[in-house]
């Protein structure tokens, strides 16, 4: 997958959950949530789509590393690869 | 015989619009099933009945407007009716006859229309009644009907947004609970490390749609800590009114402005699995309008979390006839003192509006320190 | 033959064409009736066919109509093709035994052995100020009997071609044929290829209203659209032709295509071939309407001689326009 496919894909699940929100204007290195006003509540429900449709799993502590699309998207390029062994 | 009312959803609400019946006479019900829904301010609300028995007759049309307490519907339930009920449909009481059960259901009105109008009104979904006929001696035509849905479509697309109506409800609301209710407010800084740090491990154990978020503990040591000051916990209707359910009203803000505030019912006797489950459940719900009655109508305090990013604390404002609401500010790192030792500690703040006629600042500052205790131990929870 | 050919005809004549053209195609088809032969019939509708085909097969009869009405199924029974011309739909009250209980019902009572292929014609309706001896229109009398095939020439072209292929049939026939229209020229399609007896026609597509009719009610019918056009208002005119059995699908499918129902007829109201398309119409179409289905019928009189009154007892023209009129306007 490319990034700009992963990142579509993101795109696509944050106005799954977070309708009137503009997920596709965000910039590479704007904070999600603060940018989109996603509270705790929609962060988690955006972590649960992001592992089922992923196929990978995402821990509390890893919060950290998804703050931002570059991040993200990074995240999940590693996490991929990384898996299945 | 029992009747159905139109139910009041929140201390704003003075009317509401039948938008649709889900049942018709004939149609057994048990408490719980949604006969109805309402328009109100707040979007369309599932109505829920809460008896038992068979639907005897629908006294309201779809798209009427009634205001609270208005007969909907009669429920016949093995009960005679009351004389109050059978005056308005125009019944014999004094005869001393018993009324009987089944009675024959006319339509209330008659509507002329031709077949074809009404088919393709049926189909539309358009109510007659609110058609002018233009045909012969005022006849309802197909061409009024498919007139009057374009219009209706027009309508549907220059209706004032939700959010602005939402808006009004809160603004009635709130103005209410500053014209009437004299608050008093109390905080309390509460640290959090525990909970937090206990919060980790707990979430360890479980898939990330099971983990849990810092507010359940919020919600459960309110709960839990109203068990221990029930004066904060129901109503103030001429007089304290103590209710025995806690029924969390937990307030939620709507992206595009206004806030609804859905019941968690019997939040004490929840565990955190389930009020996780219940916010799952409540939270997509109230941000797409769509609440049940129950869950809008039957809360006896609310909390308000602003989550974290956010503002220190919070006071809040009342939602009558509650008597109580808990604030939670957002969850940041500050110097805490703590046996002569200076810490950082993520520190939330806790703060409470009360009704000084129910209830006075010790009451008050009692539930605070309940809370601040069970955040403590957050294992009990 | 180009489709779009056609042929200007009066009706008189598209009736003899029929007659002649059934002679000669069929040596067992003869025409039998009350001065058909050396007077060339009360109409003229069959002069000249004497001298063509001789006493044997243009048989004058003697005015009884039961008795020939008799003669002519026996004839049809003994394998003939018998044409019996009834003068006027008055006089075939006289033959109406011969009719309902012999040719109506002889394949029911036979078990099914004896088939009756006679054909009858007969004038209907108003001619030259005939009155009530001469002038009602009694389709619906003999629509209500099961056993026989009740046709409307309602056009030149049915007067032409309905004969021939009445004659074709094994049970009874009843052409009715209309005094009034016998002058009338008109131009007739040349290809009959998609001809049939067994189905109503739309004389005219409209999307506005149905007029539903038959007989002397078509021409009517569709002056009246032809005036409605001039209005803004397309009515659509179906022609019945054939009242037993009827073909109630056509109505079906113009009332579905205009939601609105307008029945012409000359025959009285009360009991007539629009009552019982009124009531297939609420049988099957209700959820179609958006007015409701209206009548036009003869007043309930015997036909009067006085010209305005023959013309004020029966719908005219105007009376179609005016009741479209009435049913389209909105307040």
């Amino acid at each position: 997958m490319t990034d700009e496919e992963i990142k579509h894909v993101v795109v696509e699940l944050f106005k799954k959950i977070a309708p009137d929100t503009e997920p596709e204007k965000l910039a590479p290195d704007d904070d999600i949530r603060h940018t989109l006003e996603i509270d705790s509540f929609d962060a988690l429900q955006f972590v649960v789509a992001l592992d089922e449709h992923f196929g990978i799993e995402t821990p509390e502590e890893d919060y950290g590393k998804i703050a931002t699309m570059k991040n993200l998207i990074y995240y999940i390029q590693q996490k991929k690869t990384r898996l299945p062994t | 015989m029992i009747e159905f009312n139109m139910p009041s959803l929140g201390a704003d609400m003075e009317a509401g619009t039948l938008r649709e019946w889900l049942v018709k006479p004939g149609d057994k019900v048990k408490r719980g099933d949604i006969i109805a829904i309402v328009e109100t301010q707040k979007g369309l609300i599932d109505i829920e009945v809460f008896d038992e028995g068979v639907v005897n007759q629908l006294l309201i049309r779809e798209d009427e407007k009634v205001p609270v307490g208005t007969v909907m519907a009669l429920i016949a339930n093995g009960e005679k009716g009351t004389g109050k009920t059978l005056q308005r449909l125009g019944k014999e009481t004094e005869t001393g006859k018993p009324v009987e059960e089944w009675q024959p259901v006319i339509a209330p009105h008659l509507v002329k229309a031709s077949p074809l109008a009404k088919r393709i009104a049926a189909e539309k979904n358009i109510d007659l009644q609110t058609v002018k006929g233009t045909g012969e001696g005022g006849a309802i035509t197909k061409e009024d009907v498919e007139k009057a849905a374009a219009q209706k479509a027009v309508m549907n697309e220059i209706k004032p947004p939700a959010t602005e109506s939402i808006r009004m409800a809160v603004a009635a609301a709130m103005s209410k609970s500053n014209r009437e209710i004299p608050h008093y407010y109390l905080q309390q800084k509460i640290d959090m490390r525990k909970a937090l740090a206990w919060l980790v491990e707990a979430n360890k154990l479980r898939g990330v749609k099971q983990r849990l978020l810092p507010v359940v503990l919020l919600i459960k040591a309110v709960a839990k800590a109203l068990t221990a000051v029930p004066e904060l916990n129901g109503y103030w209707e001429n007089g304290f009114r103590h209710k025995d359910e806690i029924n969390i009203g937990f307030a939620i803000s709507l992206r595009s402005g206004g806030v609804m505030i859905p019941a968690i019912h019997n939040a004490d006797k929840k565990t955190l699995d389930e009020l996780m489950t219940a916010l799952n459940y409540i939270i997509p719900r109230a941000r797409a309008m769509k609440l049940k009655s129950s869950e809008l109508s039957t809360s006896t305090i609310t909390i308000t979390s602003l989550g974290e990013a956010n503002a220190e604390l919070v006071y809040g404002v009342i939602y009558p006839p509650q008597v109580a609401l808990v604030g939670f500010g957002s969850i940041i790192e500050q110097p805490w003192a703590e046996q002569g030792m200076l810490d950082v500690r993520p520190v939330i703040t806790a703060t409470l509006a009360a009704d000084h006629r129910a209830t006075d600042g010790a009451t008050g500052s009692r539930l605070l320190m309940y809370i601040n205790n069970y955040l403590q131990k957050p294992e009990l929870l | 033959m180009n489709s779009n050919d056609t042929i200007l005809i009066t009706y008189r004549e598209a009736l003899k064409q029929a007659v002649r053209e059934a002679l000669h195609k069929d040596e067992k088809v003869f025409l039998m009736g009350e001065d058909v032969g050396r007077y060339g019939g009360a109409f003229a509708v069959s002069k000249g066919l004497l001298q063509e085909f001789g006493p044997e097969r243009i048989m004058d009869v003697p005015l009884s109509e039961n008795g020939f009405v008799g003669a002519g199924i026996g004839a049809a029974l003994g394998g003939m093709r018998p044409i019996v011309e009834i003068m006027t739909v008055n006089f075939s009250l006289l033959a109406m035994d011969q009719l309902v209980n012999n040719a109506a019902t002889l394949l029911h009572m036979s078990g099914g052995q004896l088939n009756v292929p006679v054909v009858i014609r007969m004038s209907c309706g108003t001619g030259r100020q005939l009155a009530a001896q001469h002038s009602h229109s009694w389709e619906p009398l003999f629509a209500h009997i099961p056993g026989l095939i009740v046709l409307s020439a309602g056009t030149h072209e049915d007067a032409r071609h309905m004969l021939p292929m009445a004659l074709q049939s094994a049970d009874p026939v009843i052409i009715f044929e209309y005094t009034a229209m016998l002058n009338m020229e008109k131009d007739m399609p040349g290809n009959t290829s998609d001809f049939n007896i067994n189905k109503a026609m739309v004389r005219k597509p409209g999307k506005d209203i149905s007029i539903i009719t038959y007989g002397a009610g078509v021409y009517k019918a569709l002056d009246a659209a032809a005036a409605l056009a001039t209005m803004g208002v397309e009515a659509e005119v179906v022609d019945l032709r054939i009242l037993r059995p009827l073909d109630k699908d056509t109505a079906f499918e113009s009332v579905r295509k205009t939601h609105r129902a307008l029945l012409v007829e000359e025959a009285w109201a009360t009991v007539n071939i629009s009552a019982e398309i009124s009531a297939c119409i609420m049988e099957n179409v209700f959820y179609e309407l958006d007015l409701p289905v209206q009548r036009l019928g003869g007043v309930e009189v015997p036909m009067p001689y006085a010209k305005h009154l023959e013309d004020a007892s029966l719908p005219q023209k105007e009376d179609i326009v005016e009741r479209v009129k009435k049913m389209l306007q909105h307040d």
